[in-house]
């Protein structure tokens, strides 16, 4: 097999003395999709956050594509990286956040061709028609002029979904991305999510949905404390979690 | 800047309910033509105002202390039109500088970086610290205090020889003034719009690998707009008038010198005043408007209030967006 998409070992985050991550070691293959799943508090947020670079790792490495995110590695020693490399390396990874954080000034179709006309310096023309299509995609092509505000919470989430699949990511972040949705507005946008999926995306899904997990999920790993509990096949690690906080956890959600 | 979803979201759904369907108009209810409510209060005050400003109309057109003839004779005067042109133009020039001085004290003071952060508080410190009309003076007496400048490396090697007096005349001399004193008061004005942008706009730019400077003028400084604008539109009139301040540097051509001026000449202060008024209620009355079209400019996508094109185009999509449902 190639170079996993996401490689990470004991990789930890300090905020000043307080430590959310203590030595997360996983590996995301290309293609597939993981789940994160764990109590409030647990790091997973700020696990995603690390694979991106939002926030810097303190210690253990972490690979996106082979290339080790947030710093570069000369001579045996660590250099920090320039903001421009950071965000090359951003650009290729897509975010969906669970406030969805639209631009409120730019309208739906804006939203999702910004970042390619200013980051790619894609033709203006190219990246509205691309966005046309990605609209299409998630089903809101009829609401390609409406401003956020304007969308319900399901409808928000689409274009930012759509808003990130316009830079041609190779990975997906998602961080809880149904969790602020009124019940009946999940499936919306949980199914777009599936459709990715099946497209071979490789994705990484923050989530309480454990339909969602058994359905569409390779691996699920549950996540306390800053710490990796227990991983495998979603199937088995909901049917028989083997450690305490796992089965305390799931017993909860479930 | 939070914009209010939770919660609410199912209020404007998919477009798929029944009842808005293209074939629920045939058996929709007729529109309601209500009587409207009488409102006699608001017919009583309105009177009230109007009477009392007739009185004021007729006792000021009455009074001869205002000496109408003289003020019309003044309002067009090339004199005064051209003051009134020299207030605008250092007003426009002094909010010009103003204003991005002030945006790139604002970025500095909330930059990581220690020395941006404490020269922009220092500057700040200053500029609010002092008497504007202070520092006009001052700034007139710069020539005499800097009567030439070197520009070189110091000790060793000079590269040009100014004279101050050359560079800069009472006009430009004003417009420093001017403008670096409002550039303190416009630091802390786009301070509080930037800092009233959510986090998460920042970092969903930045997710998407967008440079800090094309999320500061993209996404950040467009929406900071919303707050910037209307206390920056005080600042714009207020430094109008402040203006006739530059008298202090000393520069005597704007309106309020020069129709002072005229006031000795016709032995009446009070026409040649009313001028002076008059031209600076003309000037504001135009900026305000300037600042109603840049507010409604800076407020799109901020309600859920559609304009009627909007709403129209929505209506013309919902016909096709019906039957296409979801993926
Ligand atoms: N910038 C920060 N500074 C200090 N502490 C932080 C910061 N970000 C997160 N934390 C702390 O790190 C811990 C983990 O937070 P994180 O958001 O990753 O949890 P989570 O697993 O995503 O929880 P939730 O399910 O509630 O979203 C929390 O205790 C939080 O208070
Ligand atoms: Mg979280």
């Amino acid at each position: 097999m190639a170079e996993p998409m996401v490689r990470s070992e004991l990789v930890c985050k300090n905020f000043g003395a307080l430590r959310v991550l203590k030595g997360i070691s996983l590996t995301v293959d290309r293609g597939e999709v993981t789940c994160l799943v764990g109590p409030s508090g647990s790091g997973k947020s700020t696990f995603l956050r690390c694979i991106n670079h939002l926030e810097q790792v303190t210690a253990g490495r972490l690979w996106v594509d082979g290339e080790l995110v947030g710093y570069h590695e000369r001579g045996g020693k660590l250099h920090e990286m320039p903001a421009k490399d950071a965000a090359r390396q951003r650009r290729d990874i897509g975010m969906v956040f669970q406030k969805f954080n639209l631009f409120p000034h730019l309208t739906a179709l804006e939203n999702i061709s910004e970042a390619p006309i200013r980051v790619k310096k894609q033709k203006k023309t190219v990246a509205t028609d691309r966005a046309r299509e990605l609209l299409d995609q998630v089903g809101l092509s009829d609401k390609a002029k409406a401003y956020p505000a304007q969308l319900s919470g399901g409808q928000q989430q689409r274009v930012a979904i759509a808003r990130a699949l316009a830079m041609d990511p190779k990975l997906m972040l998602f961080d809880e991305p149904t969790s602020a949705l009124d019940p009946e507005l999940v499936g919306e946008v949980l199914d777009v999510m599936k459709e990715l999926a099946r497209g071979g995306m490789t994705m990484i899904v923050v989530t309480h949905e454990m339909g969602f997990a058994r359905e569409v999920a390779d691996s699920l790993v549950f996540m306390d404390a800053g710490v990796v509990v227990e991983s495998g096949k979603p199937r088995e690690v909901l049917a028989n979690p083997q450690h305490e906080r796992t089965k305390a956890f799931l017993s909860k959600v479930l | 800047m939070a914009i209010s979803h939770s919660g609410t979201g199912s209020g404007t759904g998919a477009g798929s309910d029944p009842g808005t369907g293209p074939g629920a108009a045939d058996n929709a209810p007729e529109l309601i033509q209500a009587v409207p409510l009488r409102r006699p209060g608001r017919w009583i005050a309105a009177a009230i105002v109007i009477i009392l400003l007739f009185l004021f109309l007729y006792g000021a057109a009455t009074n001869s202390a205002y000496d109408w003839s003289t003020y019309g004779h003044y309002l067009f005067d090339k004199r005064v039109s051209k003051a009134a042109g020299v207030t605008l133009s250092l007003t426009v020039l002094a909010m010009f500088f103003g204003i991005v001085l002030g945006v790139v004290l604002a970025v500095m003071r909330l930059s990581p970086n220690p020395v941006l952060r404490y020269v922009s508080f220092g500057w700040l410190w200053f500029f609010r610290g002092t008497p504007v009309y202070v520092q006009l003076v001052f700034w007139g007496l710069l020539v005499v205090i800097y009567k030439q400048i070197d520009l070189g490396i110091p000790f060793v090697h000079q590269f040009a020889h100014i004279d101050t007096q050359n560079l800069l005349t009472y006009y430009w001399l004003a417009v420093i003034g001017l403008a670096l004193n409002e550039s303190a008061y416009m630091a802390e004005i786009v301070r509080a719009g930037l800092t009233s942008v959510d986090e998460g706009q920042d970092e969903a730019a930045r997710a998407l690998g967008m440079s800090w400077g094309q999320t500061m003028r993209r996404i950040v400084l467009p929406q900071a707009m919303r707050v910037i604008i209307p206390p920056t539109g005080n600042e714009l009139i207020s430094m109008l008038k402040t203006t006739s301040l530059v008298t202090a540097v000393p520069l005597t051509t704007e309106l309020y010198s020069r129709t002072r001026d005229l006031a000795v000449e016709t032995f009446n202060p009070i026409p040649m005043l009313l001028v002076a008024s008059t031209w600076y209620l003309f000037f504001t009355s135009i900026l305000m408007i300037g600042q109603f079209y840049l507010e409604r400019y800076f407020a799109r996508g901020a309600s859920r209030k559609m304009s009627v094109r909007q709403l129209q185009a929505l209506a013309d999509a919902q016909g096709v967006g019906n039957q296409k449902g979801l993926i």
